[in-house]
C-alpha cells in the first residue's frame, strides 16, 4: 500500500523548487504592503523563526557539535574536549550496542509497517462500513491510544513478567515448569513489546484513516458499484489513491512512531539485552550517570539523519500540495 | 531564602541597639519590635526558633556550624522506609538546632541517580545524599561538592578509619558523612534449611552439592534476578574478589596499573559463574531484584545472593514471622589465597554538601550542622528503625536494640579484611551502566557456557573508548 505513495514521490520531488523563487528587490517601491502590513509580516515571521532558531536549531547543531567532543557535561568545553570523528568511528566499529539497536529500529519499523498500520487500515475499513456497534468497536481499539506509552510499558510488563505474569500463568507455563521469559529472552522480547506498542499504534492508525474514508465522496463508491466493481476493487482502484494525502500521513506517522520508539523499551529494562533503540543509547550516554554527553550526542546525530529522510518525504508532499 | 534574609535584616537592627540576644530562656520585654516583625515571629512558629535563627548569623562566631535558619536537602530515599527515615531525621534535626527549616527534596531513587550530573550544576539542595566510593571521589573532582574537613574533623572519633578512608576524595580532602552501610551474602530462609536438614556451606564443592540437593527436592536452588541489570554485578564482585583478590578487583574496575578486561583472570570469573548459572532462577532476565526475594520469602527458593535490603522486602511483607526465619551466610570460599581476606561488598551510603546550591552562602552554616547530626549514632538508628536494611556507621550507634540478623551483618563486615564498595560505586559510572557491564554481564548470563574471549574483548574496547576522567 506504502509502495504507491513513495514511488510516486521522486517523480514530483523537484517542484518546490520552484515556488521557492524570491520577489525581485527591484520592484520593492511598487509593493502593495503598507509600513503597518510590513511590520506586522515580519513579527509574524519573525516570532516563530526566533522560536524556531532557539528551540530547534539551536539544540540540533550543539549537538553537531557536542558529538566531535568527549564532553562529559561538566563544567566549561575546552579545545581538549575535541576528539574529531573519534566518537563516530567507535559507534560504527567498536560500540557493540549500535547495530543491534539500528537494527531493532528497521524491525521495529517494519513491523509497523507490515503488520501494525495495516491491521489499522482494515479495522478503520470494516468500521467504515457500518457495521452493528461500530462506535463499540472505535473506542474499544482506541482506549489504549489514550493511554501514555509509559502507561502501556507498565500494563504489558505486568502481562509478560515471567513467573507473575498473566501470559505465562494463563497458558499454564509457570505450573508446567516451562517459563517464557518474555522480557529477558534476547530473542524474543523485541516481539514482546512490539505486541505492545502495536496495540497502541493499531488503533492511533485506525483512527486518523476512518477519519480519512469518512471524508471520500460516495458518489464515487456508487460510480464503482454501478460499473459493476467489487468492494475489493472499489477499495483498491477507487477509494485508495482518492486518499493519497492520508495514506502519506499514515506512512510518515508510522516512520515517525518507529524512530521515536524508546518509551516501552525503557520502561521495561532501560532497553538493554537486546531491547537496544538508538533513541535509548542517546539517553543511556547522555542523559543518564554515565554522561558521555559527546558520545551520546553523535549517536543522536545518526537518528536526526535517518529522521531526515521521512521528514523531507513528508515536506515535498506538503509544498507540492500547496 | 526569603524568611532568612529577613530575620537577618531584624537582627541586624536588634544588634544596633545592642541588645543582648538570649539564645533561649527569658525574653527581654522591651525589644521594641515593630508589628511587621511580630508578624515574622509568627512566622517561625516561635519566639524562641525566631531568637535562635536571629542568633544563627550574630552569636556563633567562629563556630562552624549554625542554628535556626534554613536549609535544604536533595533525597533519593524514596521508597516508603527510607521516605520515613529521612523525615525522621529532618524532624529531628530541626528540634535538635533550634527551629532550623529543612526544606526536604524526595526524588525517585533511579531519576536522581542518572540526573545526578545536571543536579550538581544546576541549583541543587544544600545538602544530599550520595554513595561513597569512587562516584563520591568523581564529583569531588570535578568540584561538584564542597569539602568538609572542618566537620569531619569534629565527628571522626565516632568512626573507625575505613569509614574514613571511603570518605576522603582524591585530594586528601573530607567530602562526605556516611551514615549507613549493608553488606551483601548469600541470604536463605532458617525454617526451610531446618526442614530439608541443609547446613551452610563454606567451600565451592559444598555450595554446588547443596545446590544440586536444593534442584531435587523441588527448590530453585538460588534466586537470581536481573531484568535492571545492576544484581548480576554482585556476584562478578564477590567471585572476582574472592578467587583473584582485592587488589586485582580495585585495579579492574578502575583501569589502574594498566590493568585489562581481557585479562584470563577474568575468564576464570566466568567459567567459575558458568558452574552455578543452572542453579538460577527460571526466566531471571525478566525478574527484578523484589521478585527474587519474593521467591526465598515463599520459600521457592533456597538461597539468594543480595544485599541486607533484601531485609526491606521480608518487611514489606507484613508478617514479622517471616522476618525472623531470615539469615545468611558469608560467600563459600572458591579455594583460592585470597579466600582468607574475606571480602565482601558492602555499600556505604552518605550525605554530601553541594557547591552550587544558591542558597548554600547562607545555609552553609545550618548544613554543616546537619552533616554533624547526621554523624551521629542517634540520628542514625533513627533511620535504620524505619529502613533495617541500613546499619548506622557511627561508632557511638546503640546496638543493644539490633535483631540478630543486624549484629550478624555488623560482625560479617568487622571480620572482612577488605571491603568494596559495589561494582556500580567502586568503577565509573559510564562503564557500570546498561551501557557498559550491566550489558555485557547480561550477554554473558545468556550463554554462559560459551567462551568469552569476544566479550571480554568487546568490554575492554568499551573501556577504552571511555573520555579521560
Amino acid at each position: 500500500m506504502a509502495n504507491t505513495t513513495t514511488n510516486a514521490a521522486p517523480a514530483r520531488a523537484r517542484q518546490p523548487e520552484a515556488g521557492a523563487v524570491a520577489i525581485p528587490a527591484r520592484r520593492r517601491r511598487y509593493t502593495l504592503l503598507t509600513r503597518h502590513d510590513k511590520i506586522l509580516l515580519a513579527l509574524m515571521v519573525g516570532i516563530p523563526l526566533t522560536l524556531d532558531v532557539i528551540l530547534i536549531w539551536g539544540p540540533t547543531l550543539a549537538s553537531i557539535l557536542l558529538s566531535f567532543t568527549n564532553w562529559d557535561g561538566v563544567g566549561d568545553i575546552t579545545s581538549k574536549n575535541f576528539v574529531g570523528l573519534k566518537n563516530y568511528q567507535f559507534m560504527f566499529t567498536g560500540y557493540t550496542l549500535f547495530w543491534p539497536a539500528f537494527t531493532h529500529n528497521l524491525i521495529w519499523l517494519l513491523w509497523l509497517t507490515l503488520i501494525a498500520t495495516p491491521l489499522g487500515m482494515l479495522f478503520a475499513v470494516l468500521l467504515d462500513r457500518e457495521i452493528r456497534g461500530t462506535r463499540v468497536y472505535q473506542s474499544v481499539f482506541y482506549l489504549p491510544v489514550v493511554l501514555s506509552l509509559v502507561v502501556v510499558g507498565l500494563i504489558w510488563e505486568l502481562q509478560y513478567t515471567p513467573t507473575d505474569g498473566f501470559i505465562n500463568n494463563a497458558l499454564g507455563l509457570v505450573k508446567s515448569g516451562h517459563i517464557i521469559d518474555w522480557l529477558g529472552d534476547s530473542r524474543i522480547n523485541l516481539y514482546a513489546i512490539l505486541g505492545a506498542a502495536s496495540w497502541r499504534h493499531i488503533g492511533y492508525i485506525m483512527i486518523l484513516y476512518l477519519a480519512g474514508l469518512k471524508s471520500v465522496d460516495p458518489s464515487l463508491r456508487e460510480a464503482a458499484r454501478v460499473d459493476g466493481a467489487t468492494e475489493v476493487q472499489t477499495f483498491f482502484n477507487v477509494v485508495f489513491p482518492v486518499m493519497a494525502p492520508i495514506n502519506v500521513v499514515i506512512v510518515v506517522v508510522t516512520a515517525i512512531e518507529a524512530l521515536r520508539a524508546f518509551d516501552i523499551a525503557f520502561i521495561i529494562n532501560q532497553g538493554k539485552n537486546g531491547l537496544e533503540l538508538l533513541s535509548i543509547l542517546i539517553t543511556n550516554n547522555s542523559l543518564s550517570e554515565a554522561s558521555l554527553v559527546g558520545f551520546g550526542s553523535a549517536i543522536a546525530v545518526i537518528l536526526l539523519l535517518i529522521s531526515m529522510v521521512p521528514i523531507v518525504i513528508f515536506l515535498t508532499r506538503v509544498m507540492r500540495n500547496a | 531564602m526569603g524568611d532568612s534574609r529577613e530575620a537577618k535584616r531584624v537582627a541586624a537592627r536588634l544588634q544596633a541597639r545592642s541588645l543582648e540576644l538570649p539564645y533561649v530562656g527569658e525574653v527581654p520585654l522591651n525589644l521594641d519590635l515593630s508589628r511587621r516583625d511580630m508578624l515574622k515571629i509568627a512566622g517561625y512558629g516561635s519566639l524562641a526558633a525566631f531568637l535562635a535563627a536571629c542568633g544563627s548569623t550574630s552569636t556563633t562566631g567562629g563556630s562552624i556550624t549554625a542554628t535556626g535558619g534554613n536549609m535544604s536537602l536533595g533525597s533519593y530515599g524514596s521508597d516508603p522506609g527510607s521516605k520515613a527515615g529521612v523525615k525522621a531525621i529532618v524532624d529531628a534535626f530541626t528540634a535538635a538546632n533550634g527551629g532550623t527549616k529543612v526544606k526536604l527534596n524526595t526524588v525517585d531513587h533511579g531519576t536522581f541517580q542518572n540526573q545526578i550530573t545536571s543536579y550538581l550544576q544546576g541549583t541543587p539542595e544544600d545538602v544530599f545524599t550520595w554513595f561513597s566510593g569512587h562516584r563520591m571521589r568523581f564529583f569531588a573532582d570535578k568540584g561538584l561538592a564542597t569539602p568538609i574537613d572542618d566537620v569531619w574533623n569534629a565527628v571522626k572519633s565516632n568512626y573507625t578509619a575505613g569509614f574514613e578512608a571511603s570518605i576522603k576524595g582524591n585530594d586528601g580532602h573530607a567530602y562526605a558523612v556516611p551514615t549507613d552501610y549493608y553488606p551483601w551474602a548469600v541470604f536463605y530462609r532458617k525454617d526451610v534449611w531446618a526442614a530439608k536438614n541443609y547446613t551452610v556451606p563454606t567451600n565451592w564443592d559444598d555450595f554446588k552439592k547443596l545446590c544440586e540437593q536444593m534442584k531435587k527436592d523441588g527448590l530453585t536452588p538460588i534466586a537470581f534476578a536481573d531484568k535492571d541489570g545492576w544484581p548480576a554485578q554482585g556476584t562478578f564482585d564477590i567471585l572476582n574478589l574472592r578467587m583473584n583478590g582485592y587488589d586485582f578487583h580495585v585495579n579492574l574496575l578502575t583501569g589502574a596499573n594498566g590493568q585489562k578486561w581481557t585479562d584470563p583472570k577474568v575468564a576464570q570469573v566466568f567459567k567459575k559463574w558458568s558452574e552455578i548459572t543452572p542453579y538460577y532462577s527460571p526466566g531471571f532476565k525478566g525478574l527484578t531484584w523484589e521478585q527474587g526475594a519474593d521467591q526465598l520469602l515463599r520459600k521457592q527458593a533456597g538461597m539468594y545472593l543480595l544485599g541486607l535490603f533484601v531485609s526491606d522486602e521480608f518487611k514489606a511483607s507484613g508478617k514479622q514471622a517471616d522476618v525472623d526465619q531470615l539469615d545468611f551466610f558469608a560467600f563459600p570460599d572458591v579455594g583460592s589465597q585470597y579466600d582468607a581476606e574475606k571480602a565482601l561488598d558492602a555499600p556505604i551510603d552518605v550525605y554530601m554538601v553541594t557547591k552550587k546550591s544558591p542558597t548554600l552562602s547562607n545555609d552553609l552554616g545550618q548544613a554543616k550542622a546537619f552533616m554533624e547530626f547526621m554523624a551521629k549514632g542517634s540520628t542514625q538508628v533513627l533511620y535504620w528503625k524505619n529502613a533495617p536494611g541500613s546499619i548506622p556507621t557511627a561508632n557511638d550507634a546503640d546496638t543493644s536494640q539490633y535483631p540478630a540478623l543486624t549484629k550478624k551483618a555488623v560482625d560479617i563486615v568487622s571480620k572482612a579484611q577488605k571491603i568494596t564498595q559495589y561494582f556500580d560505586r567502586d568503577s565509573r559510572p559510564d562503564y557500570s551502566g546498561p551501557n557498559g557491564m550491566q550489558g555485557f554481564l547480561l550477554r554473558f548470563l545468556s550463554n554462559p557456557t560459551s567462551d568469552t574471549t569476544s566479550l571480554q574483548k568487546d568490554m575492554q574496547s568499551f573501556w577504552d573508548s571511555l573520555p579521560p576522567e
